[in-house]
């Protein structure tokens, strides 16, 4: 919606009852921020081709049979859209509990704790979390049913391979945005992909090879995207295993990337004197938070230089 | 340098090299005649070559899998580097199919249904056969050289118990099916055999005296289908003749008048399909056929593809000339060898006869077909993901709107139709759309396939006019076994319902099944007299959905999660804390999968056991 000019032609959209105004090409997802309805999303990310699949943010639009989802269904004029009702919270109610009886959530955003506070999320309903095992290799078409007695989740061993990323997908809601952004949406080395199926599925590299043997280039673009801390940098990690990430004592500085001419911006977050991690700002204009990996790693030469 | 060889390079591949038997089968799918020169598709839709083959990928990934019985890295490597697909798109779309193995696998293996009519026929006790002589699934026989694993429907319920042959390594040895099955036939196989021909039919309409007034079934037994010269003798290319006399417009205006609606589940007007895509301002535009029929109960269009192929390549030339598409995608099942084997036969046939191809009976306009294989999947059914699984892509649905119409196969308008609608298209351009919609009622027009299966003397495909009620139908089938009762039948599938015998009376048609709360779907009527375990039945089909999810949505790859775990536990009386709060747990996941999943399998997920629950077929709920 950035790019919209005064030129754009408006249209009207109803949302909970009020009239609001929004761009043509605007999604229902735009109509509903208008109006100031909170609305969930997860999959949903400005900077990448709506995939549309956690289905979260999901509003009744008069004349759709089922519900529809906000963020990548197109507004239109006279559009009537109720994001508040039974039909809606609970869906958005029971997809919350789904996610949450099945995913370690406790790394997601704030925003994902109050949506699920609001929705009175309980995940309880479904039993205790069965056991973890491995998801890689399972055969589509092919499960052993359990008796019910527990609720299968997708906890399972954490992927340390190298120096730079951890791959923690007990912690994976399956939302796309990283395969997106390893792909067509930012980097196009198509590393990692969605494999298997249903409730199997699961991020991968081909065969489930290293990161380091696959076609990853280390831009570190999926961590940037992850909403649910399943993909961090082995810094953040480590010091968060042995206790000592403290995000209050951290500084951010902008600077940019001297690398190479692009201009990329970075944000580099420093505690206690060491970079601990390196994000790009979401909105710049060059880099709409994707880096390479000079950017988003190349400071750990630096540090290892200084500590030499 | 060329954009493909840059692409290539931009590819990294596995530092793995394929087998000679690999990269042979690798190659074949580029000498196919039944593919589409690669240069025409570029031209034609301004694709980067490389974008252009990325179709061949299902194709390839079956060559492997026939070859060497698995797909091995060093396999997808060749393919990825012919294809230039990035391997871990290629594996996502490997790992996706259940006929595929992306882990080594011995070469000959039974698939043994164990679903519904299946069980109903004894499939438990031929498993649990096998698990004690060969293992569990998966496991290599003694000599390594066979295993067996448990399959969902092989829409061969008519002549249950079913076991299809997955026969790789071998040129002379195709896939094939046994139905009914016995463990002792299976293992012959398995240890080398050729596989038996069927010895049952399917049609009990069609054997002693032929039962008349049949249209769908009408060359079924009576023409040899693996003839062009018996079709064309049995009235065959009349319909298309027809078509090309009274013009494109006619065509659709007769099917639009017929009033037909799709078979395949959805029972969309086929007509306002037809003209939506003749109308459309983007070419090319593409006719798909969907044979996919993997719907639990469901054999009608696999019976019409074996019987009457060439009907199918009639009626999709029909297609093609009515809304002006040149090209036609067959996409069969994987599971349905005689059926892809009778439409390869057809085509080759009527390529052979000018009957497809660049001048079509000589009356100059373009039309040709591509048969491509599923490869064990029943989302693939749902039309999207059918156009992603040809396209090459996980099939995964794609999010609706855009509709086909606009946006279908490749981005192009398409037209999808079920086999048997195309089946009906034939008599709808002979005989006018007025008089098909004389048959049957006002608004279910023409005849109907059902199939029939699990507890009938005489299960099988039957042909009536829409509005025969249930109750007649299974009359036809002779009824429930002497001495049994009728407990309850399955109407439309795995995701149909299922309705009491007080519903005996109900009008099979959209309209009347809809009145009961319940549908036709794609012609299911599945019977069930009181010896039938519903409890374990209930359970087979939360099994199935949750297996078949694509796994793309939070509700239904989840949802369908916690239906089965559910469901689980009011069958072991585990109820958390009671039987009735269980049923309205299921409701409370019935509804976001119906109202928030993607496609039409999350919204009917929980239909069948939502309905056995409330009928108290399910027991332990507090309801009998
Ligand atoms: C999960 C799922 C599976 C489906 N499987 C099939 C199928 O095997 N064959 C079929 O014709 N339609 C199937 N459909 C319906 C198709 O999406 C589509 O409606 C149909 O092919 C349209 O053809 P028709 O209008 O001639 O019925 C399926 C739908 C869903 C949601
Ligand atoms: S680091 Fe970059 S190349 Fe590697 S998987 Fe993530 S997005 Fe893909
Ligand atoms: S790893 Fe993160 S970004 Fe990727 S699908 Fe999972 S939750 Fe989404
Ligand atoms: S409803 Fe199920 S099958 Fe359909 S898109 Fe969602 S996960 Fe896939
Ligand atoms: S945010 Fe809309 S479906 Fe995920
Ligand atoms: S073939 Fe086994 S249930 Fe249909």
């Amino acid at each position: 919606m950035s790019s919209q000019t005064a030129a754009t032609p408006m249209i009207d959209v109803t949302v909970d009852g009020e009239v609001v105004q929004v761009p043509e090409g605007a999604t229902l997802l735009d109509a509903c921020r208008t109006k100031g309805a909170d609305t969930p999303t997860l999959c949903y990310l400005e900077t990448l081709t709506p995939v549309n699949v956690c289905r979260v943010c999901v509003v009744e639009l008069e004349g759709s049979r089922t519900l529809v989802p906000s963020c990548s269904r197109a507004a239109y004029h006279g559009a009537v859209v109720e994001t508040d009702s039974p039909r809606v919270r609970h869906s958005r109610k029971l997809v919350l509990e789904l996610l949450a009886s099945t995913v370690d959530l406790s790394r997601a955003s704030g925003d994902v704790k109050r949506w699920m506070d609001r929705y009175d999320v309980d995940t309880a309903r479904f039993g205790p979390a069965a056991a973890p095992g491995e998801r890689d290799g399972r055969d589509p078409g092919h499960h052993h049913a359990s008796d019910g007695a527990t609720a299968e989740t997708v906890a399972q061993p954490v992927k340390i391979h190298d120096e730079m990323y951890v791959r923690d997908y007990s912690k994976c809601i399956l939302c796309y945005r990283c395969v997106e952004a390893c792909g067509e949406d930012a980097q196009n080395s198509f590393a990692i992909a969605v494999a298997g199926r249903g409730f199997d599925a699961r991020i991968s590299t081909e065969f489930d090879r290293k990161l380091d043997q696959s076609a990853c280039v280390y831009c570190g673009n999926c961590i940037g995207v992850c909403p649910t801390g399943a993909l961090v940098f082995k810094s953040e990690y480590d010091h968060r295993e042995a206790g000592t990430w403290d995000e209050a004592k951290q500084n951010v500085t902008r600077t940019v990337c001297p690398y190479c001419g692009v201009g990329c911006n970075l944000e580099l977050h420093v505690q206690a004197n060491e970079i601990v991690k390196v994000t790009s700002p979401m909105d710049h204009s060059v880099t709409q938070g994707h880096l390479c990996i000079k950017g988003r790693f190349g400071w750990q030469f630096v540090q290892n230089r200084g500590s030499e | 340098m060329p954009a493909d060889e840059r692409a290539r390079m931009d590819l990294k591949l596995l530092p793995v090299e394929a087998s000679a038997d690999e990269r042979a089968a690798v190659a074949t799918v580029f000498e196919s005649p039944s593919e589409v020169p690669n240069t025409d598709r570029v031209a034609r839709e301004g694709l980067t070559e490389a974008k252009a083959r990325r179709h061949l990928l299902l194709p390839a990934l079956h060559a492997v899998q026939k070859a060497v019985g698995w797909i091995s890295q060093g396999a997808l490597n060749e393919i990825c580097r012919r294809l230039i697909v990035p391997p871990a798109e290629a594996y996502g779309v490997a790992s996706f199919y259940a006929m595929f193995s992306t882990t080594a696998r011995a070469p000959r293996v039974a698939h043994v249904c164990d679903d519904i009519a299946c069980k109903l026929a004894g499939a438990d006790a031929m498993c649990a056969t096998f698990e004690r002589t060969i293992g569990p699934p998966g496991t290599p026989s003694a000599d390594g050289r066979a295993t067996w694993l448990r399959s969902p429907c092989l829409g061969l319920c008519e002549r249950a118990p079913a076991v299809l042959f997955q026969l790789a390594g071998s040129k002379n040895a195709d896939d094939d099916t046994i139905a009914p099955a016995t463990v002792d036939e299976i293992e012959q196989v398995l240890n080398g055999a050729t596989v038996p021909a069927p010895a049952v039919g399917s049609t009990p309409q069609t054997s002693g005296t032929r039962e008349p007034g049949l249209r769908l079934l009408r060359r079924v037994g009576v023409a040899d289908p693996t003839s062009l010269s018996a079709y064309r003798a049995a009235g065959g290319y009349d319909a298309l003749g027809r078509a090309i006399e009274i013009g494109p417009a006619q065509a659709i205006t007769e099917v639009s008048v017929s009033k037909l609606q799709g078979r395949g589940g959805a029972a969309f007007p086929t007509g306002r399909k037809w003209d939506a895509v003749a109308k459309a301002a983007e070419t090319p535009r593409y006719i798909v056929c969907n044979a996919d029929e993997s719907e639990p109960g469901t054999f009608k269009d696999r019976v019409l593809m074996e019987e009457d192929p060439f009907a199918i390549v009639e009626s999709m030339t029909i297609a093609g000339f009515a809304v002006s598409a040149e090209r036609g995608y067959l996409y069969v099942r994987g599971e349905y060898p005689l059926a892809t084997a009778r439409l390869e036969g057809a085509i080759r046939q009527c390529r052979a006869d000018g009957l497809l191809g660049a001048d079509v009976m000589g009356k100059g306009f373009v039309f040709d077909i591509e048969l491509r294989r599923g490869a064990g999947a029943y989302i693939c059914g749902e039309e999207t993901a059918l156009f992603n699984s040809i396209e090459g892509f996980r099939g995964e649905p794609r999010n609706k709107p855009p509709f086909p119409v606009e946006k279908g196969l490749f981005g192009r308008p398409t037209v999808i139709n079920n086999v048997e609608t195309l089946a009906n298209v034939l008599d709808i351009v002979l005989e006018g759309g007025a008089a098909f919609a004389g048959v049957g009622t006002d608004q279910s027009t023409g005849s109907k396939l059902f199939c029939v299966s699990g507890a009938v003397e005489r299960p099988g495909l039957y042909e009536v006019p829409f509005g025969t009620t249930l109750a007649a139908l299974l009359e036809r089938a002779g009824g429930v076994a002497e001495g049994r009762r009728l407990a309850t039948v399955l109407l439309g599938g795995a995701a149909g319902t299922f309705v009491s015998p007080a519903h005996l009376d109900t009008p099979l048609t959209f309209e009347g099944t809809r009145a009961i709360g319940a549908s036709l779907g794609s012609g299911v009527v599945m019977v069930f007299d009181e010896a039938a375990d519903m409890r374990d039945i209930v359970l087979r089909i939360a099994a199935f959905f949750r297996d078949e999810s694509c796994g793309q949505c939070v509700p239904c790859r989840v949802g369908t999660v916690r239906q089965e775990e559910l469901l689980q536990r009011l069958a072991r009386d585990g109820a958390r804390p009671s039987p009735a709060a269980e049923a309205d747990l299921l409701d409370e996941l019935a509804r976001v999968m119906r109202d928030a999943s993607i496609c039409g399998l999350g919204h009917t997920a929980a239909n069948a056991p939502q309905s056995a629950v409330t009928m108290g077929l399910f027991g332990g709920t507090g309801h009998e």
